[in-house]
C-alpha cells in the first residue's frame, strides 16, 4: 500500500467528519497537513492550487482531488476525492432518515445555534491565512481587498474578477 | 433510506443527467445550480422540501453538495441511486481539475504563468474574505456568538492548533454556553 495514499485517506477522511458550514472551514487545517506535516508543497503552491481550483466547474472541495493528484497522480486525485466525501456520506446516509425526528428538537436548534458561530470564526481564520500567503505585496493586497469588495458590494459572477485578475497579472500590471 | 412506498421512482440515469448538470455548471458555488436542477428544472422537490434537505447537510459535516447528493439518492433510488448522483457530480469537476493540474506542472515555470497565479490566488483569497465577512455579519447582535467566533478564530488563525482538537473542545463548550444562555 502506497503510504502517500494512506496519508491523503487519512488526512481527507478525518477533515470530512470535521467540516462543518462547508468546505472553508477546514482549509487551515488541509494547509496546516499539506505543507507543514507532511511538506508535500510550499504554502504558496497551496494557494495557487487553491485558487486554480476556484476557477474549476463543481463543488469547492474538488480542490482536494487537485491536491491529490498533485501529490500522487491520479489514485491521489480518487483517494482524496473519496477521502472527503465518504465518511460524511455515509453519516447522511445513516441520518436523513431519522431527519424528520430530530428537526425540530431542541437539542438539535442548539447545537446548530452553537456550531454557526464555531464555523463563522474558522471561515474567518481560513480567509486571513489565505490572504497573508498571497499578499506577496501591496498590488496583491489591494487586489484582495478590491475582490472582496465587489464580492461584498455587487452581484458580479465571481469568475469576472477571478478572469480579469489572472489576466492583468499576466500582463504583469502587480508587478 | 429506502425509497418511501407511493414516492416516485426517478430513472438512475436521470439521478446521474441532474447531479451532471450541477456538477458541470456550478461555477462559484454549487448550491445555486443545485436549487436550479432539482427544483426548478426537474421538480424532483418542492422549493420547502428543498430547503429542508439543505438544512440536514449543512447541520451536517462535509461538503453540502456532495451531502445532497447522497440523500437525494438514497430517498429516490437507495444506494444505486446515491452511487448515480455521487458519480455525476464529480465525474466532470475531476476530470476538468486533472486536466487544469496538468496543464498548470506544464506551465508553472513560465513567468507570465506565475504572475498570473499570482494575482488570481490573492483574487481568491479577496473571495474568501467576502464570504467570512457575509457569515460573520449576522452574528454582530450577539455578543456570545461574536465570543465564540473569535475563540475559533484565535485557535486557527493566531495559535495555528489543529482542527481536530479545536473542534473536540470548542464545539461541546458552545453548545454548552448556547444551552445555559437559553434556559
Amino acid at each position: 500500500m502506497n503510504p502517500t495514499l494512506v496519508s491523503l485517506a487519512l488526512i481527507y477522511g478525518q477533515l470530512s467528519l470535521l467540516a462543518f458550514g462547508g468546505g472553508n472551514t477546514i482549509l487551515p487545517d488541509m494547509q496546516r497537513q499539506v505543507v507543514e506535516v507532511q511538506q508535500w508543497m510550499s504554502a504558496r503552491e497551496f494557494a495557487a492550487l487553491y485558487a486554480l481550483a476556484q476557477a474549476a466547474p463543481g463543488p469547492n472541495m474538488i480542490v482536494c482531488s487537485l491536491i491529490g493528484w498533485r501529490v500522487a497522480g491520479l489514485s491521489g486525485a480518487v483517494v482524496a476525492m473519496l477521502g472527503i466525501c465518504v465518511p460524511s456520506g455515509i453519516l447522511t446516509y445513516c441520518v436523513s432518515a431519522a431527519w424528520l425526528r430530530f428537526r425540530d428538537a431542541q437539542w438539535r436548534i442548539i447545537v446548530q445555534a452553537a456550531i454557526t458561530p464555531v464555523t463563522a470564526g474558522l471561515v474567518m481564520a481560513a480567509a486571513v491565512i489565505l490572504c497573508q500567503t498571497t499578499a506577496i505585496g501591496v498590488p496583491y493586497v489591494m487586489l484582495s481587498a478590491l475582490t472582496a469588495g465587489l464580492a461584498l458590494g455587487t452581484k458580479l459572477h465571481p469568475l469576472i474578477p477571478l478572469g480579469a485578475a489572472a489576466t492583468l497579472g499576466a500582463l504583469g500590471v502587480f508587478g | 433510506m429506502q425509497p418511501a412506498a407511493g414516492q416516485r421512482r426517478i430513472a438512475l440515469g436521470e439521478l446521474f443527467g441532474g447531479f451532471f448538470y450541477i456538477g458541470v455548471c456550478g461555477f462559484g458555488g454549487v448550491l445555486p445550480w443545485a436549487r436550479r436542477s432539482i427544483v426548478e428544472l426537474r421538480g424532483w422537490l418542492s422549493p420547502g422540501e428543498f430547503n429542508d434537505l439543505l438544512a440536514l447537510c449543512q447541520f451536517l459535516p462535509g461538503p453540502n453538495v456532495i451531502n445532497m447528493s447522497v440523500a437525494l439518492g438514497s430517498r429516490f433510488r437507495g444506494v444505486p441511486g446515491i452511487i448515480a448522483c455521487f458519480i455525476g457530480l464529480m465525474a466532470a469537476p475531476l476530470a476538468i481539475i486533472i486536466a487544469l493540474g496538468m496543464l498548470y506542472t506544464q506551465l508553472e515555470d513560465d513567468p507570465v504563468v506565475r504572475r498570473a497565479f499570482a494575482a488570481l490566488a490573492a483574487a481568491a483569497s479577496g473571495m474568501v474574505l467576502a464570504t467570512a465577512l457575509k457569515i460573520a455579519a449576522p452574528l454582530r447582535a450577539r455578543p456570545l456568538d461574536v465570543g465564540i467566533a473569535a475563540l475559533s478564530f484565535t485557535a486557527i488563525a493566531v495559535l495555528r492548533l489543529p482542527l481536530l482538537g479545536t473542534m473536540a473542545v470548542l464545539a461541546p463548550a458552545a453548545v454548552l454556553l448556547v444551552w445555559l444562555t437559553r434556559r
